[in-house]
């Protein structure tokens, strides 16, 4: 079984993050970069697949040169390949662009499964995969916390997480679209001889001009929708707040939630 | 020009989701500020009652598809009802509450009709007579204000508890029927079931004290301290999201949106940024206090108090200074 997995590599949301210069999106020079939290899982998922059906996994992403990066570390855990659209125009696509792009790539290799994560750490759209499967003509499902095989690879036994504490358990027709959610499984490491035959393996870079698309009709040139501004969001109330050394920050803390808040 | 406003609303076991009646109020705002008439619109089977209910507001019109293949929800059958009639009539704008249900579909309604897609917003603006979207990114660490751009339908998910239902305005509207062709494999999916996640042996929503921690705990070894407070405060442990995955605490214990909601007198949020599926299910609670090394986290807009600096510094003096009012 031919599987593909979309990943993003995005900035590492544990640092810092500045604002651009022009107000439109964050300062990326010096920023750390990781592959996105979601895509993680939804990496393992298809790796523990293609080994008990004994298939392969090809990764596809959309974004600039430094994306090698992360795929080099997604092929050094176990992917066969990785395919990049990386030319100029696919940059900054809402979901249904992005979506658009990556489902064009995706039809070029013939895939039978594809799994995403769903939701990115940077725009967080929640969207693309949703799309994509759109664009294939696939089903779909968002939020998935398990799969299973069925026998002949024509079918799946899929679990997909509701509100409040709530699974839903059915049968979804291959091929489709399985957008994973955090903690399905548990991601692996990468081992130094997977490191090394990483270098080995194939990144393809593709191009709109590649999968029959317009420049017009990728990236935000293709998007329904475009980002004004971004901003750190403006304080609610806002906590009062103490600092410094942490045995004169929790004394103060203690004196207010017992003289103040009375809660102890 | 008289904007088209559409609402459709979320339901199981015959009654309304929550966020289906805020979706309603920030379509009926919305309408009152750009000049424009709403109607809402409710997918299922055998739901007359509950389209009575929705037809007491102030609505040109409750639209019902009733039809056997929705008394399922599948994103199948939810596209093929809605993409014709979006495709035929072009309203401007399309309101959804952006729940686990709707985000799974809109996107391929989006995608099945040319409409315009804008995920989770939070609030809006009108800068010039034009609509501006506010909406988190980076995990609600920043927000991005968004416009749609080109000609067609902008089909928008509103995030929980981002617009106010309080406003809601009654009425009497007309209930009108929605034809609607569903075919056998427009589904995608054959429902097997529907199990609890987990099992939920531990009921946080009965809890007077939580105290919840986050990623920044770095690991279930660092946990003894953290149970030493809680213990002291006579509270149950919670958790985020990252916790629960990395299997640092069972899943009984999540606070979330996939989780349990909680209220709670008191609330310590430990090395917890704040994502927004982590607020929705806890930012009812009275008093919230939070502990983060990075003062720009979002947990601290929702908190009353909040200490910046490690929480594996500051819970061990938080135990000793409780132990001193004590004595």
């Amino acid at each position: 079984m031919k599987i593909a997995v979309c990943v993003k590599q995005v900035p590492d949301t544990e640092t810092r993050l500045r604002v651009a210069k022009d107000g439109r999106w964050i300062e990326e020079e010096d920023q750390p970069f990781v592959l996105s939290e979601n895509d993680e899982y939804a990496l393992e998922e298809g790796l523990q697949i293609a080994e008990r059906s004994g298939g392969e996994v090809i990764v596809f992403s959309l974004g600039p040169e430094r994306v090698r990066e992360a795929l080099r570390k997604t092929l050094a855990l176990g992917a066969a390949r990785a395919v990049l659209l990386s030319h100029s125009a696919f940059a900054g696509g809402d979901a249904l662009a992005t979506g658009a792009a990556l489902a064009a790539a995706i039809a070029r290799e013939g895939c039978e499964l594809v799994l995403t994560g769903s939701q990115s750490g940077d725009a967080g759209w929640g969207s693309t995969g949703t799309v994509l499967a759109g664009c294939l003509g696939w089903p779909h499902a968002w939020l998935v916390m398990g799969i299973q095989l069925e026998e002949g690879a024509k079918s799946a036994r899929v679990t997909r997480e509701m509100e409040s504490g709530l699974n839903e358990i059915f049968r979804i027709s291959l091929p489709a679209v399985l957008e994973i959610q955090a903690g399905i499984n548990h991601p692996r490491y990468a081992s130094l001889k997977g490191i090394m035959a990483a270098k080995k393996k194939e990144i393809l870079e593709l191009g709109p001009g590649d999968l029959g698309l317009e420049e017009s009709a990728v990236g935000a040139a293709g998007s329904r929708i475009e980002i004004v501004s971004v901003a750190a969001p403006e304080a609610g109330g806002g906590a009062q707040i103490f600092e410094g050394d942490a045995a004169a920050a929790a004394k103060a803390l203690v004196e207010k939630l017992h003289g103040e808040a009375r809660v102890i | 020009m008289s904007r088209r406003i559409w609402a459709v609303l979320q339901h199981r076991d015959g009654k309304l989701h929550r966020m289906s009646w805020e979706a309603v109020a920030a379509a009926q705002e919305l309408a009152g500020r750009l000049g424009g008439r709403v109607e809402a619109f409710l997918l299922g089977n055998g739901i007359e009652a509950l389209a009575r209910e929705v037809a007491a507001h102030e609505l040109a019109a409750v639209r019902v598809a009733d039809d056997p293949a929705l008394a399922d929800y599948t994103p199948g059958g939810y596209v093929a009802a809605l993409a014709p009639v979006l495709r035929a009539e072009q309203p401007d704008l399309v309101l959804f509450p952006h729940t686990y249900q709707s985000v799974e579909y809109v996107a391929r309604l989006a995608q099945a009709s040319g409409a315009g897609l804008l995920p989770e917003a939070v609030g809006f603006e009108l800068v010039d007579e034009q609509l501006i979207w506010k909406r988190p990114i980076f995990g609600g660490k920043l927000h991005a204000r968004v416009r749609a751009k080109g000609a067609g339908p902008l089909l928008v998910s509103l995030q929980s508890a981002a617009f106010s239902a309080d406003g809601l305005r009654a009425g009497a509207a007309p209930v009108q029927k929605l034809a609607v062709e569903i075919g056998a494999d427009d589904a995608g999916r054959e429902i097997l079931g529907v199990e609890q996640a987990g099992g939920e042996q531990v009921d946080l929503t009965k809890a007077d004290v939580i105290v919840a921690v986050g990623r920044g705990v770095g690991g279930a070894d660092k946990m003894a301290p953290i149970e030493e407070l809680a213990a002291l405060l006579g509270a149950e442990l919670g958790a985020s999201r990252p916790v629960i995955d990395s299997g640092w605490l069972p899943r009984d214990r999540q606070i979330g949106s996939s989780g349990q909601t909680v209220a709670p007198k008191l609330y310590l949020a430990l090395g917890i940024s704040g994502a927004i599926q982590h607020l929705v299910g806890m930012k009812g609670s009275s008093v919230i206090v939070a502990v983060n090394k990075d003062g720009g986290a979002p947990i601290f807009k929702v908190a009353n108090y909040g200490v910046v600096g490690d929480l594996h510094e500051v819970v061990p003096a938080l135990v000793q200074a409780i132990g001193e009012l004590r004595s």
